[in-house]
């Protein structure tokens, strides 16, 4: 276990250390002690390393994470994993907005709330909240999977592409080009494997949610959508 | 970009320390705001008195006999502190508004920057750090406090453009975001009798609470008509004599984060601000909802 103390051994010598594990590496349990709310914790990984904050975190921690898995044993601020290309990045306690902004690939759980914006822009990335997600969630989302246990705010999904949302609880409106959609077999499979792999099976079952995606209408300019847009 | 922070006090044992824990709050947030800051401090004044906070860009000149001067024009006891560039002058409360009107005639280049009770404003240009010093903010007492770190946006970087902004005895508002209806607020509420010292647009929006709370609104009323009558990104703390209150435009794009525990809220624009509060570790931490009027008044 490599034990770092942020505050003792600062911000640039951590993320720097992280960059030269460089693919294979037997460094592989990482800790990361005294994070004090600060930003840009673990930013940047790029080797399948496993690593715990113990604390709270600032702006865009695990941002552009790519094979690492990254646990938050606290909550994020802003912009956490934000365009995250693959791997697990898991928050104990709640994250601010914009969760997983872009992200391209592997996998977030928020175990807390998420805030405003969560998964805005999303690209591929799975998103897996155990509370409620915040207004303008998924916006312009294009594809990956949304998971939400708890209730979603304004306007969900608003000029979605294919991103699939699935929420169990309340949607208090849907955003511009967003509708409820059929529940099928294979959303039921995927919605099984987003519980496990977010830890949240003994939570919530399958059946339980409701899946949200695009009308399709808004994806190309067309007069008649004019004052949609 | 600015930085906020606030703290409500709910332990008496805490008050000695406000100005210490305000100030490390403060410093913390230099990176959102190195440009000036500010910071408005409540205590329990003496029953009956009442202060002014005055500003001078040249105060050997304007605090040279200020305290004898405006004694003989009030024919009342009056205490002067001076700190750097500002001074606290107490007075009987009943004398506050005769107070105002001499002190422009006596030193005209001054600026007010807070009356009332238990209110102090300081606010200058320079690193949070040099500013809370020169004022010893670290010393101060009090029930509950508010602090600002600026990077201007919407007018110039000067004393007077600092927050917070104080348009009424005991009030004051900080503000992260930026106004973009203060022009129109601002000839309206002129006409409505509001005065006015700079272009910035948080002093609008700070005038335009001061104005509802005039006309009777409670602190809770005059906050959700921000929301319906100011345009633009706001997150907003602001001060009463007795109170504390925060609210964000529906968007929220600006941040905050609250924490609470028994013996205090905080406010922070980051978590960071308040990590080294006392019991911060247990404390309830959350993000105010947007379009959601908070408020806290002992």
């Amino acid at each position: 276990m490599q034990t770092f103390d942020l505050e003792a051994q600062g911000l640039r010598a951590l993320n720097q250390a992280l960059h030269d594990l460089k693919g294979q590496t037997n460094q592989t349990a990482w800790e990361v002690v005294n994070p004090k709310g600060s930003h840009a914790i673990a930013v940047g990984v790029d080797a399948p390393i496993d690593l715990t904050v113990r604390g709270s975190t600032g702006y865009y921690c695990a941002g552009m994470n790519k094979q690492a898995t990254i646990r938050v044993k606290g909550s994020a601020g802003p912009g956490v994993a934000e365009n995250m290309m693959s791997g697990t990045v898991i928050i104990d306690g709640d994250a601010s907005q914009y969760a997983g902004a872009t992200g391209r690939g592997g996998l977030l759980v928020i175990k807390g709330n998420a805030s405003s914006r969560c998964g805005i822009s999303m690209k591929g990335i799975d998103i897996v909240v155990h509370g409620n997600i915040g207004h303008m969630s998924c916006f312009m989302a294009q594809s990956g999977n949304m998971l939400v246990l708890g209730d979603a705010g304004d306007a969900l999904g608003d000029s979605l592409y294919e991103a699939r949302l699935f929420v169990r609880g309340s949607v208090k409106s849907l955003g511009t080009d967003c509708i409820e959609k059929e529940m099928r077999p294979e959303h039921l499979a995927i919605i099984a494997d987003l519980l496990k792999r977010g830890e949240a099976e003994h939570l919530a079952k399958p059946s339980e949610f409701k899946r949200y995606g695009s009308a399709r209408k808004l994806y190309t300019f067309n007069i008649d959508n004019a004052s949609s847009y | 970009m600015c930085g906020i922070v606030g703290l409500f006090l709910k332990d008496p044992k805490l008050e000695p320390h406000l100005g210490q824990m305000l100030t490390d709050m403060l410093i913390t947030m230099t990176d959102r705001g190195p440009d000036s800051a500010g910071i408005a401090i409540y205590s329990t004044g003496k029953v009956g008195s009442g202060k002014i906070t005055v500003q001078s860009a040249t105060p050997d000149v304007d605090f040279e006999n200020l305290d004898q001067d405006l004694k003989n024009a009030l024919g009342k006891p009056v205490l002067m502190l001076v700190k750097s560039t500002h001074a606290v002058l107490e007075m009987p409360a009943d004398q506050m508004d005769a107070a105002r009107a001499a002190l422009a005639q006596l030193r005209p280049g001054m600026k007010i920057m807070s009356s009332g009770e238990g209110i102090e404003i300081y606010k200058e240009v320079g690193l949070p750090r040099d500013v809370a010093a020169r004022f010893e903010v670290a010393k101060m007492h009090g029930t509950h406090g508010i602090g600002h770190t600026r990077m201007a946006t919407e007018s110039a970087v000067t004393t007077m453009g600092a927050h917070p902004f104080s348009t009424g005895a005991d009030q004051c508002l900080v503000h992260n975001g930026s106004l973009s209806n203060h022009n129109g607020v601002r000839r309206e509420l002129k006409r409505l009798g509001m005065t006015f010292e700079t272009e910035n647009d948080t002093e609008v929006g700070a005038a335009f609470v001061s104005h509802k709370l005039q006309e009777g609104e409670t602190l809770g009323q005059a906050l959700e008509a921000t929301l319906t009558d100011l345009d633009g990104f706001f997150t907003f703390v602001v001060g009463t004599k007795t109170g504390f209150g925060v609210v964000r435009d529906p968007i929220a794009c600006k941040p905050a984060v609250m924490a609470e525990t028994d013996q205090y809220v905080a406010f922070g624009s980051e978590y960071r601000a308040m990590v080294s509060l006392p019991g911060i570790e247990t404390a309830r931490i959350w993000e105010p909802e947007p379009a959601t009027v908070y408020f806290w008044e002992r």
